[in-house]
C-alpha cells in the first residue's frame, strides 16, 4: 500500500497570500493513500527539508507530493531531500500550486480550491508511481562550434584553453565573421583587425582546434554528450594542404567581374579568391558561380600559375562524420534587406548605403583604401545623413524588426565622429528615435560626438530620400524644434536592423533547439541560464541568441565555453530515467513512434514469440534506445495500441490526474 | 451488376491452387440467399468451384483477413501464398496494412477486381458505392479487366453539412445517431486500420474501457477514441458504417478528421501509396502550427 505525505509550502506569502494553505492540507488528509500532511512556511530552507526527510522516515512514507513552486525551480531540490531520507527520488511529485494557482488567481477561496484540485491530481499520480533508477552515458571529449565569426573562435579558443579538442565549421571560406569587415570598435577605436586578427591566427595554430571552413553542418543525431553530426565540406577546387595562399591565382584569374562579398559588392574580385589578406585559412577558394573552367571547361589559367599544384577543379564536396560531447551555436548575424525601404532609395542611388557598407568604404583595407568617397562618382562628400533604426523597433512586422538591434547607437556615433575626425569640413546629421548607449563608456562616447566633434544629433526620423541630380534631397521632420527639414545630402547610410543568419532555423530544427518568433535561439532560462539552450548539450554563443556588440559576445562565448568545458570535465552524464519503452507483447510494428521521434531513439526488430498454439511467431517490434531517448512522449500519443509508455508520465499516471481533476 | 463474373476468378484462383503456387485462395463465399455472402478462405478447388461467388453483395473488404492468415503456421512453414481478391478499394487497405508492416507483401498473391458498386439486402447501394472514392486499384499482381480512375466524388458534402450547423444542433445530430449504439464492436473488428494486438478497450491496463462505459457518453467516447485512433490511417474504406446493424453513420468522424488533415495539411490519402507518411506521424518545417490549424477547423466549438 502507498503510505503518501503531503508537504504544503506557504512560499512565506507568495502562496499563502492566495491559497489558505492549512485548508489545502487539511482536505487532502483522506485521499487514497495519504497518510501525513502538513505545511510550512518555506519548504525548500533547510528547515522545510527537514520537516520532509523526518516525515519520511517517521512515517515511512512511500511517495511525497510537495505542494510548492513550478517543478522547473525545486523539482530537484525536493528530489535530492527525498533521496536523503532513503527514498526513491522520482516517488516525489510537485503540484504546482504558485506559478498555476497562487499567482494567477486574487481570490482566496478559487485559489485554495484550485489548489486542492492540482494536489489531489498529483495524489493520485504518485499512488502510481514507481522508482526509476537513471542510466548513465558517456561524454565525448571533443566540441563542435558552428559559426567562425568573433563568438564562435573566442568560444573555441576558451575551450580548446582547458585542454579539449574543438572543431569550428564555418559556412565562408575564411573564419573571421562580422568583425572582419569592421573598421574600428567602439568605443575604444581600436582597429577590428588589429585585435581580431590575431585570434584567428591564436585558433589556426592552436593544436587542438580544427577549422572546418567552407564547411556546412549537414545533419546531427545524438544527444548530450554522444551527438553524431555530419559535415559537408564544400569544394573549394582548390587542396587546402597544398595551397600556400601566394594568391598568384587571385591575380592572374581572367574572370574580374565577381562582385566581392566582403567589400559589400562594392568592388570586384576575381572567380578564384582568398577573402581577405589575413584570411584564415588562407586558402585560395573558386567561386563555381563564376569559374570559367569549371563553367565550360576552357581556362585553366589558376592551375598553370600554381606552382603548388594546388588546383583541382575535380574536387567535390566531402561528407565527414564526427562525435561530438557538445555543440556551440554561433551562427551570428546579417542586416536586413533593405528592399522593403524604398522611401530611402537605397535601391535608387548607389549613394545611399548601409552601415556595413560605410564600415568598408571607411576601411583602409576596403575599396576606396579607407578615403570617404561617394560610392556613385568617387567625389568627396559634404554632407552626409545618417538614419537609425532602419527596420528596427519599427511595428510593420512585414516590413522590419520589432526588436531594437542595440548596435546601430554606437557604431552610428562611431562612424560620425570617425567622419568629423577626418574630414572636419563634413556635415554629419544623425536622425534618431532615442539614443541608447548602456555599457561601459559608451554614453561618454556619443557625448564625445555630440559635444566635441560637432556631429548634428536630430531627434526624428526620416521620411524620404530623393536622388535628385548628384544630391540626395532628405526630408526629415526634427521633433524637438517641432519642424520639417529639407537637407541635400551627398551620403545617406542606413542603420539596417540585424537578423539571425538565415542558416540558424534549419540548425536549430537539426539540434531539436527551440527559436523564437524572430528565428533568435531561446536560451534555456532567460537570466539564469543565458547561454545553454533548452536542449541539454547544445550551447549559445554571440549574436545567434540575440543582438549584441563585441563586448558582450566576447564574454557570453566566454560563458558558452565554460559551461561546455563543465559539461566535457565529465567522464559521465546521469540520464533521465523517464523514457520511453514499448510493451513487446502490444507492439503491432507499425512504425508511426518511429516517425515521430525526434532523436532517432526507436529501431525496429523482428523477435520471436512463443504463441499459444506452441508455435513461435517472428513480429516486428519497436525497440527504444534508452539513451538516446530524451522522454518527450511524441512515441506514446503516436502509438495506437499504447504499447509505448513513458516510465514517470504513463499513461495511467496522466489519466489518472484529469480524473482527480474532473470528479 | 458486376462487369466481372464469379466464373473468371475461380479460373483464376483455380489456376493458381493447382499449380501449387498458392496454397489457400481468400474470396467470398455464397449462403443460403443471394445477399447471404461472406468473406472465406478457400483451400481446394471443388469448393472454390461451388461456394465462390463474386456479386453485388460481395462488399466485405477482405485486406484485414490477411493480417491473421497470413500469420498461420501453414503458410509460415513452406513459403507459400495466399491468393486475395480486392475490389479498388480494398486495395487501399491493404497498401495502409503494408505501411504499418502487418502483412507480409511476399506472402499474398492480391488479384484486383473491379467494381460497380455493391448494394445491400434491400438493393439499396452503400454509402461506400454511392460516394465512391476511387475505381483504381493501387496495388496488385495481377489485375482483371480494366484499371479505373481516382474518382473527384462528393464524400465530404455530408460532413460539411454537420460543420454547419451549431455546437447544440451538432451535439443533438451526434447524440440522437450514438445512442443507438448498442457497443457490438463489429465496426472496430471489421475495420482495416484496427489490427492492434491488443485493442485498447480490450486492455483493462489503458484505463480507457472504464472511461467507455462510465456514463451516458459511453457510446460517444467509445467512437470518438476509436475515430482518433485511425486518424491519419483510415483509408475511408465505409466498411465501419456498412456493418453497423445500428445504421449509425460512423463514416462521418472518419471524414471529419480526413476532411481537417487534408485542409490543415494537404490534400493526402491514406494507402494510396505504400510507405507513405502521414501528416500526423510526419514534420515539416511548414507544418501550420496548431493554434492555425484549430482557427481552420472552423466552427468546431
Amino acid at each position: 500500500m502507498p503510505r503518501i505525505g503531503v508537504f504544503v509550502c506557504w512560499c512565506g506569502s507568495n502562496i499563502a497570500g492566495t491559497v489558505d494553505v492549512s485548508t489545502v492540507s487539511e482536505a487532502v488528509k483522506n485521499e487514497q493513500g495519504v497518510v501525513f500532511s502538513t505545511n510550512y512556511q518555506y519548504m525548500c530552507s533547510q528547515s522545510g527539508q527537514d520537516i520532509i526527510k523526518n516525515a519520511i522516515r517517521k512515517h515511512n512514507l512511500t511517495g511525497i507530493v510537495v505542494c510548492s513552486c513550478s517543478p522547473r525551480m525545486h523539482e530537484a531540490t525536493f528530489r535530492k531531500t527525498a533521496a536523503a531520507a532513503g527514498l526513491n527520488p522520482y516517488m516525489v511529485e510537485i503540484a504546482n500550486i504558485r506559478e498555476q494557482c497562487s499567482w494567477v488567481h486574487k481570490d482566496m477561496l478559487t485559489g485554495t480550491q484550485k489548489a486542492i484540485v492540482l494536489t489531489k491530481a498529483a495524489i493520485a499520480k504518485v499512488n502510481l508511481n514507481s522508482p526509476l533508477t537513471p542510466g548513465e552515458s558517456p561524454v565525448t571529449k571533443r566540441a563542435l562550434v558552428i559559426g567562425g565569426g568573433i563568438a564562435g573562435i573566442q568560444t573555441a579558443l576558451d575551450i580548446a584553453d582547458a585542454g579539449f579538442p574543438v572543431d569550428i565549421v564555418e559556412t565562408k571560406p575564411t573564419i573571421g565573421g562580422k568583425m572582419a569587415q569592421l573598421d574600428k570598435t567602439f568605443p575604444t577605436l581600436d582597429c577590428a583587425a588589429c585585435i581580431l586578427t590575431p585570434k584567428m591566427v591564436d585558433a589556426a595554430q592552436n593544436d587542438k582546434i580544427r577549422i572546418y571552413s567552407y564547411s556546412e553542418v549537414e545533419e546531427v543525431n545524438g544527444f548530450v554528450g554522444n551527438f553524431d553530426v555530419k559535415i559537408r565540406r564544400k569544394a573549394r577546387y582548390v587542396k587546402e594542404e597544398l595551397c600556400t595562399g601566394c594568391g598568384l591565382c587571385t591575380e592572374k584569374c581572367p574572370q574580374k567581374k565577381v562582385p566581392n562579398e566582403f567589400n559589400m559588392g562594392m568592388d570586384n574580385r576575381r572567380a578564384i579568391y582568398i577573402p581577405f589578406a589575413q584570411a584564415v585559412p588562407k586558402v585560395a577558394t573558386i567561386d563555381a558561380d563564376y569559374c570559367t573552367m569549371l563553367k565550360t571547361g576552357k581556362c585553366g589559367v589558376c592551375s598553370k600559375v600554381c606552382t603548388a599544384g594546388a588546383i583541382d577543379y575535380k574536387q567535390k564536396d566531402e561528407i565527414i562524420t564526427e562525435r561530438y560531447g557538445a555543440i556551440v551555436a554561433a551562427t551570428g548575424f546579417n542586416p536586413i534587406s533593405m528592399d522593403k525601404f524604398d522611401e530611402y532609395a537605397y535601391s535608387q542611388s548607389k549613394d545611399v548605403i548601409t552601415s556595413l557598407e560605410f564600415e568598408r568604404l571607411t576601411n583602409a583595407a576596403g575599396p576606396t583604401a579607407g578615403k570617404l568617397l561617394r560610392p556613385s562618382d568617387g567625389k568627396h562628400p559634404h554632407t552626409v545623413v545618417f538614419v537609425q533604426c532602419v527596420g528596427s523597433r519599427c511595428a510593420a512586422a512585414e516590413k522590419g524588426k520589432e526588436y531594437c538591434s542595440k548596435i546601430c547607437c554606437m557604431y552610428t556615433a562611431k562612424h560620425a565622429m570617425l567622419i568629423r575626425d577626418k574630414y572636419p569640413d563634413v556635415e554629419v546629421y544623425v536622425f534618431y528615435i532615442d539614443v541608447r548607449t548602456p555599457g561601459k563608456n559608451f554614453d561618454e562616447f556619443y557625448r564625445r560626438a555630440v559635444e566635441e566633434y560637432g556631429v548634428h544629433y536630430i531627434k526624428g526620423m526620416v521620411g524620404k530620400v530623393s536622388p535628385e541630380g548628384d544630391v540626395l534631397k532628405v526630408q526629415a521632420s526634427d521633433l524637438i524644434a517641432n519642424k520639417q527639414l529639407h537637407i541635400d545630402a551627398d551620403l545617406v547610410v542606413l542603420a539596417a536592423a540585424i537578423e539571425p543568419d538565415k542558416s540558424a532555423r534549419s540548425l536549430a530544427t537539426m539540434l531539436t533547439a527551440s527559436m523564437d518568433t524572430n528565428d533568435f535561439f531561446t536560451e534555456a532560462h532567460p537570466k539564469l541560464r543565458p547561454v545553454e539552450s533548452p536542449t541539454a548539450g547544445v550551447f549559445l554563443s554571440g549574436a545567434c541568441q540575440g543582438p549584441k556588440d563585441i563586448p558582450e559576445t566576447v564574454s557570453q562565448a566566454g560563458a558558452a565555453a565554460s559551461k561546455v568545458i563543465g559539461l566535457l570535465a565529465k567522464d559521465k552524464l546521469i540520464g533521465n530515467p523517464c523514457i520511453a519503452h514499448s510493451d513487446e507483447m502490444m507492439c503491432n510494428g507499425c512504425s508511426s513512434c518511429e516517425r515521430v521521434c525526434p532523436y532517432g531513439a526507436i529501431t525496429y526488430v523482428n523477435k520471436e514469440f512463443r504463441m499459444p498454439d506452441r508455435t513461435t511467431l517472428v513480429r516486428r517490434v519497436a525497440s527504444v534506445n534508452e539513451a538516446v531517448c530524451q522522454g518527450c512522449g511524441a512515441c506514446t500519443v503516436a502509438c495506437p495500441s499504447g504499447a509505448m509508455d513513458l516510465r514517470g508520465f504513463t499513461a495511467q499516471q496522466i489519466m489518472s490526474e484529469v480524473d482527480a481533476i474532473c470528479k | 451488376m458486376q462487369a466481372i463474373s464469379s466464373r473468371t476468378l475461380v479460373d483464376i484462383a483455380a489456376k493458381k491452387l493447382a499449380s501449387g503456387e498458392v496454397s489457400a485462395v481468400l474470396g467470398w463465399k455464397k449462403g443460403l440467399f443471394n445477399y447471404d455472402v461472406t468473406p472465406a478462405v478457400f483451400t481446394d478447388e471443388k469448393d472454390l468451384a461451388e461456394n465462390f461467388v463474386y456479386t453485388d453483395f460481395c462488399a466485405a473488404n477482405l485486406s484485414k483477413y490477411l493480417v491473421n492468415e497470413t500469420k498461420k503456421p501453414e503458410y509460415r512453414a513452406d513459403n507459400r501464398k495466399i491468393l486475395v481478391f480486392l475490389k479498388p478499394c480494398d486495395t487501399y487497405s491493404f497498401n495502409q496494412l503494408l505501411t504499418e508492416h502487418r502483412i507480409h507483401r511476399n506472402r499474398v498473391y492480391v488479384v484486383a477486381v473491379p467494381c460497380n458498386g455493391m448494394i445491400d439486402l434491400t438493393g439499396a447501394p452503400y454509402e461506400k458505392c454511392v460516394n465512391c472514392k476511387s475505381k483504381k486499384a493501387v496495388v496488385y499482381d495481377e489485375l482483371v479487366g480494366e484499371n479505373g480512375e481516382v474518382i473527384d466524388s462528393n464524400r465530404f458534402d455530408e460532413v460539411e453539412r454537420i460543420e454547419a450547423m451549431s455546437a447544440e444542433e451538432r451535439f443533438a445530430f451526434w447524440q440522437n445517431e450514438l445512442s443507438r449504439c448498442i457497443r457490438c464492436n463489429a465496426c472496430r473488428n471489421v475495420c482495416p486500420a484496427c489490427t492492434c494486438e491488443k485493442c485498447v478497450f480490450d486492455n483493462p491496463a489503458s484505463g480507457l474501457e472504464n472511461k467507455a462505459i462510465s456514463d451516458s457518453f459511453e457510446e460517444k467516447m467509445f467512437h470518438i477514441i476509436r475515430a482518433f485512433h485511425v486518424a491519419g490511417r483510415c483509408t475511408d474504406c465505409g466498411e465501419c458504417s456498412r456493418v453497423c446493424p445500428q445504421h449509425i453513420p460512423l463514416h462521418l468522424l472518419n471524414r471529419k478528421l480526413i476532411k481537417d488533415m487534408n485542409e490543415a495539411y494537404g490534400e493526402y490519402q491514406a494507402g494510396a501509396v505504400e510507405g507513405s507518411r502521414a501528416p500526423l506521424v510526419n514534420y515539416s518545417e511548414n507544418d501550420i502550427e496548431p493554434a492555425e490549424a484549430v482557427g481552420k477547423g472552423g466552427n468546431n466549438a
